[in-house]
């Protein structure tokens, strides 16, 4: 069980981000492509595209990463995107499972902020590299094995973050449909914490449960979906980082919607 | 950035009632609760979340549709981004307007029904009553208000009715489900075929006018339809509850509770016999007239909504760049009885919209309504009213950006497709994709320009049940399995020449027509009309000549149009066309395949 975070800081908001901007006691990654961290991003941030992360995720190299970012182990990090939190989460997730205990999402997306005219500009800063210790949080992990074994424990839920109509399509046995959409407010990344409480409650996702999240590809809607639980003090939750695209691949046995059309009903 | 400056000049208009309870949300969480735990029995948990507008979904308990009623069919910009809200994160991101003013969200998870109330609360709507044997969503035309030929504005009678009957304990336990529809005139129908229908009309007495309806009982569409009868000449408005009082307490009392399948008003109209059921229902007016213990009226709110037209900062040049704009104006737009206003239609396909279109609805709605909201319409269809002369061109333009411009909206290019197997129990046929493709075939085919065609209509159920008022339809399809040996396809009950304006007609049963011949088969008929028609001819007022068998051309009667058609929808093998053998949509063999219907519509 990972407790590392504090789980009433998952989110960092607006205000505090910018008073630990002024203050110089954050360091901030911005999870955009490079073309538009380049043209401008919130004042101090570096840039992590999501791409040169996934291009090679393994702890040695993502430790290099986070190094050269000027990350240790006491560095306050907050994380952003313009992806409703998908792509942060995923960065943030990763922090996480290097063994990095301070870092939280920005309560919010680029666009907005920008939209409300706080502070940006188009400087890359100067970085020093640091020294992170490696302290791998193997427990909010899982892999394809671990899942299939834990899939048919009865203490287990397993969430699907991807859109309904995929999930109807096709899903993980066993798996319920929570999609990504569902977390969120109209203006931030997550639900408030009353309203987070009362959906997951309803599905029956509780705290006697281990919670597993996947996706479509590379973990970051069920990234945030890891946070959107530990939001509400569901702590002993795991990412399936490699989701159902493994789970494809590896031609394991996935389930359907039987005998209806609903694609038919989408306008798109 | 126009649009956000517009946003901010155009006030949001605030509607007249809040329909929902906000009590209501957590009593349903709870019972969902206890309904999975077990202590809540399955049966009068389906009567508790009909009753609360959840209903099943094809082949499985674990989804349900929310189906979200729009009394008098209004709707306001804020409601519509609330709705696009919900349907983003609880539905498939798209969402379905109906044929009778509902707005559905399908698949969605049972657990989460109870948040899509809590949304509709916080913007003042529900979906209370709008499944079960309640009085479903009080319809009102599109066009009330407006049109040219009514005599006032029935939407304040149809709010009140609404108000009056939602969570009546009266209605709470009806035999069956229960619907009322008022419109502007005959023209625009409607009335015919539903249990009460109402047509305001205006009479004078000794110098003075007095506000009053023609009101028709008993009809209806269904596995069996029947067209409704006049009650009287003239219910005076003060008349209007005690009339659906009386109505609903006869169907109370005499309705059938046993036979599920036929308790319908409309049934014990007919095993009654008209008159008697007449009599019966003007006797019972007097003793509700009679008997209220207290004042008991419906509470007509008449205060004019304010025609404002939204302001402008900057007025972009009205020019729209494309040729379609001609061919929408015509095809989806229509003259109000206050000059220099349009009522324009927005053509769904088969009544689905995404929620980015629904969010661009409302800022449509707020930047070109003068009336500041939006009506959903009889066809799966929205109208938008009080749009100024001056502002269509640049309208049309911000409907292209959406995606909502598609042209036809008021002519035959816009079939009514039911949910069919996309997600309804009861469906044998893939009706929604069905009455998509022939959209999309006629609007390529130009067909909507074509003013012979413009009054008739095609409609399509994906079963006998007639959600899709195949019945009414010029052109109605109802789905069904067809074989040859041991190999079904989808199979389609023709009916020609229905209709539901003053000359109600039910349509005529004609032919049976793979659904892979649909297409082919009304080109052929529309290929027969234009030979044989006289020059003032439309489609609709040639093939009522036919099914009347007054039409003397080559073409006389709905078995001369069977034999030209025969040819046309003989089965190939499957060896020598394997497409025949597939439903729209489904790569899979054909075979029917249906669950436990809730009586939708």
């Amino acid at each position: 069980m990972c407790c590392l975070t504090d789980s009433s800081k998952i989110t960092t908001d607006i205000d505090s981000l910018r008073s630990e901007i002024r203050d110089k006691s954050v360091r901030v990654i911005d999870v955009r492509r490079e073309s538009d961290y380049k043209q401008d991003h919130i004042s101090g941030a570096v840039n992590l595209p999501l791409a040169t992360l996934l291009s090679d995720d393994s702890p040695e190299r993502v430790l290099k990463l986070f190094n050269s970012m000027g990350i240790d182990d006491e560095t306050s990090v907050v994380v952003y995107d313009d992806t409703f939190g998908a792509l942060a989460s995923r960065v943030a997730w990763t922090l996480e499972y290097i063994g990095h205990s301070d870092v939280s999402l920005l309560e919010t997306t680029y666009g907005h902020w920008k939209s409300l005219g706080l502070e940006n500009d188009s400087i890359t800063p100067d970085i020093q590299n640091k020294t992170h210790s490696m302290n791998l949080q193997s427990d909010i992990l899982a892999t394809s094995e671990y899942l299939e074994s834990a899939k048919s424990r009865e203490d287990v839920i397993l969430i699907d973050n991807r859109e309904r109509l995929n999930f109807l399509e096709q899903h993980i046995p066993g798996a319920i449909s929570l999609p990504y959409r569902t977390l969120s407010s109209s203006d931030k990344i997550l639900r408030s914490k009353e309203d987070m409480k009362r959906l997951l409650d309803n599905r029956g996702i509780t705290e006697n449960s281990e919670i597993i999240t996947y996706c479509g590809s590379v973990g970051t809607l069920s990234g945030l979906a890891y946070y959107a639980l530990k939001s509400v003090g569901l702590t002993n939750a795991k990412l399936y980082v490699r989701s159902f695209k493994e789970w494809k691949n590896l031609q394991k046995p996935t389930e359907k919607q039987e005998d209806a059309n609903y694609w038919d009903l989408s306008a798109e | 950035m126009t649009t956000s400056n517009l946003k901010q000049t155009a006030k949001s208009v605030k509607p007249k009632i809040n329909w929902a309870r906000s009590e209501e949300v957590d009593s349903f969480a709870k019972t969902v609760k206890l309904f999975r735990q077990g202590k809540y029995d399955a049966a009068s948990f389906r009567r508790f979340r009909l009753q609360h507008g959840a209903y099943g979904t094809r082949m499985t308990g674990d989804y349900a549709m929310v189906r979200i009623k729009l009394p008098a069919g209004e709707i306001y910009p804020h409601q519509l981004e609330k709705i696009s809200q919900l349907s983003e994160q609880f539905s498939i991101g798209s969402a379905h307007f109906s044929t009778r003013e509902n707005i559905q969200l399908h698949w969605i998870v049972l657990e989460d029904v109870s948040e899509i109330f809590r949304g509709l609360a916080e913007v003042g709507l529900t979906s209370r009553e709008a499944c079960g044997n309640s009085v479903r969503n009080v319809m009102c035309s599109p066009l009330s208000g407006v049109c040219p030929d009514e005599e006032f504005d029935a939407t304040p009678y149809a709010l009140a009715t609404a108000k009056f009957f939602l969570r009546n304990p009266m209605t709470q336990n009806l035999p069956r489900k229960f619907k009322f529809n008022f419109t502007c005139c005959e023209k625009h129908g409607m009335v015919r075929m539903v249990d009460v229908g109402l047509i305001p009309q205006i009479r004078e007495i000794d110098g003075e006018t007095q506000r009053g309806f023609k009101i028709f009982l008993g009809g209806g569409l269904g596995n069996r339809s029947f067209v409704g009868h006049q009650l009287e000449d003239f219910t005076p408005d003060e008349d209007l509850l005690y009339t659906s009082i009386a109505v609903l307490r006869i169907f109370d009392r005499l309705g059938d509770r046993k036979n599920m399948a036929r308790n319908r008003m409309r049934y014990l109209v007919n095993d009654m016999g008209w008159d008697k059921f007449q009599n019966l229902v003007l006797k019972e007016r007097a003793i509700v007239r009679a008997t209220q213990s207290v004042v008991t009226r419906l509470n007509v709110n008449h205060t004019p909504y304010e025609i404002k037209r939204p302001f402008r900062i900057s007025d972009e040049s009205g020019i729209p760049s494309s040729d379609g704009y001609a061919r929408w104006l015509k095809t989806n737009t229509l003259k109000q009885k206050q000059s220099d206003y349009r009522s324009i239609f927005i053509t769904l396909e088969a009544g689905d919209i995404t929620s980015n279109q629904l969010n661009a609805l409302a800022s449509l709605t707020r930047d070109f309504s003068s009336e500041g909201h939006a009506r959903a319409g009889f066809v799966q269809n929205i109208a938008l009213r009080y749009v100024h002369e001056d502002d269509l061109p640049r309208l049309y333009s911000k409907l292209l950006e959406t995606g909502l411009a598609k042209s036809g909206a008021l002519t035959m290019t816009a079939p009514i497709g039911c949910s069919g197997t996309t997600s309804c129990n009861l469906a044998l046929t893939n009706s929604h994709r069905l009455a998509k493709e022939i959209q999309r075939k006629f609007l390529e085919l130009k067909l909507d320009e074509d003013d012979d065609l413009k009054d008739s209509s095609i409609k399509i159920s994906g079963c006998p049940n007639s959600c899709g008022q195949h019945g009414i339809a010029t052109i109605g399809f109802f789905g069904g399995g067809g074989r040859v040996g041991k190999d079904m396809y989808a199979n389609y009950q023709m009916s020609l020449g229905g209709r539901s304006d003053g000359d109600t007609l039910l349509g005529q049963t004609c032919l049976r027509i793979p659904a892979k011949r649909v297409i082919p088969v009304i080109l052929k008929i529309i290929e027969i009309f234009k030979q044989n028609k006289q020059s003032d001819d439309s489609l609709k007022t040639w093939m009522h000549r036919v099914v009347n068998n007054s039409e003397d051309s080559e073409i006389k009667s709905i078995n001369d149009i069977k034999k030209v058609l025969e040819p046309l929808v003989i089965p190939p093998t499957k060896e020598d066309d394997p497409d025949f053998y597939l439903d729209y949509g489904s790569d899979s063999s054909y075979h029917t395949k249906t669950g436990k219907g809730e009586c939708a519509a």
